[in-house]
């Protein structure tokens, strides 16, 4: 099954839409947050995320939700600093941070492959809220 | 002329001192068109770098670099923490098991550091950035190589370029990071970014004219 790794420049941020995404995903779904610094402050650090992709992937790849700026960086360092065969089944969607997180994971939890997974996190950006 | 392991540790700790001097200089910079962090960042990261220099003191200029950029990508914490964390890292493979550089190998290593910061930020020059301060600086550094001027002068020259490009971006509208919401609000403003580069730039040529 695909992992996620929820990236944000702050660590409540990340913990809580793991919080969401476990529950609307059942549990069935490894989802991991990178928050902040190791100190707890702002930012977004390399080292957290790669350690964060390393623990949810179980083989089926990984596909990391960013929060913006810093967060797009860091992730793309950190899938840089992988093992070579690790990389290429790891990647960023380009999706809204809450929608894109949700759909993914509930796609994730129905056995989907990476593709499909980020398919449905960055079609979340067309999501109607209002109707 | 070369400089070797002991002088690039130098250089560091003089890059780190000029981040701290100017923390607040980065920091006011960034209030008007960033987060108000850089100055806080960087000073953060290159203390923590600053910690970590004793355990290379011995080992070869391309450890020297790596371990600075590996520590700035988990301390800096903003955007410039994988900027500047890949700048190092990749200066770092370009130097290699080398325990004394010269003029072509730090032409090399500055290459490969601009190179790193240019492909993480899918920026080119002209976008506000610090590749505004360091590709000019880049291109003075080779022609005064090219030129068999020596290694002091060259970065003098470097130096120079980088200041030039720090106070031109000014005039530009950034179209990358944070300022980029700015729009035109934007001019007016010299970033953040180009002008610690501009510093750290700065205090490696000082400390190589002081050798």
């Amino acid at each position: 099954m695909v992992g996620l790794v929820i990236v944000s420049h702050s660590r409540k941020l990340a913990e809580g839409l793991c919080e969401l995404t476990n529950q609307l995903s059942q549990g069935k779904v490894k989802i991991l947050p990178a928050g902040g610094m190791e100190d707890g402050s702002l930012g977004t650090d390399a080292m957290r995320i790669m350690d964060a992709i390393q623990q949810a992937n179980s083989g089926d790849g990984v596909l990391v939700i960013a929060d913006l700026g810093s967060a797009i960086l860091s992730s793309d360092m950190a899938i840089e600093m992988l093992d070579e065969d690790k990389k290429n089944k790891v990647v960023i969607a380009d999706a809204p941070f809450v929608e894109g997180g949700v759909a993914a994971a509930v796609e994730a939890s129905l056995g989907s492959d990476l593709n499909k997974v980020k398919e449905a996190a960055e079609g979340a950006k067309e999501l109607k809220k209002i109707f | 002329m070369t400089i070797n392991n002991i002088n690039v540790i130098d250089i560091i700790k003089v890059m780190a001192n000029a981040i701290a001097e100017n923390k607040e200089y980065l920091t006011e910079l960034d209030s008007a068109i960033g987060d108000a962090d850089h100055g806080i960042n960087m000073d953060r990261g290159m203390q923590a770098v600053l910690g970590k220099l004793p355990s290379v003191e011995d080992k070869d200029i391309g450890t020297v670099l790596k371990t600075v950029g590996m520590t700035l990508v988990s301390t800096v914490g903003g955007a410039s923490g994988p900027l500047y964390g890949t700048a190092f890292m990749r200066a770092g493979q370009a130097a290699a098991g080398k325990m004394e550089i010269d003029e072509k190998d730090i032409l090399a290593i500055f290459e490969a550091a601009l190179q790193g910061i240019k492909e993480r930020g899918k920026a080119v020059a002209g976008e506000k950035t610090m590749i505004d301060a360091l590709e000019p600086a880049l291109k003075s550094y080779r022609d005064a190589v090219d030129n068999n001027i020596g290694l002091a002068e060259a970065l003098n020259r470097a130096v120079y370029a980088a200041k030039e490009g720090m106070e031109y971006t000014k005039n530009i509208i950034a179209t990358k990071g944070r300022a980029s919401y700015l729009g035109e609000r934007s001019i007016g403003h010299q970033d953040p970014g180009a002008t610690s580069s501009y510093l750290l730039l700065q205090a490696a040529a000082r400390v190589v004219n002081s050798l």
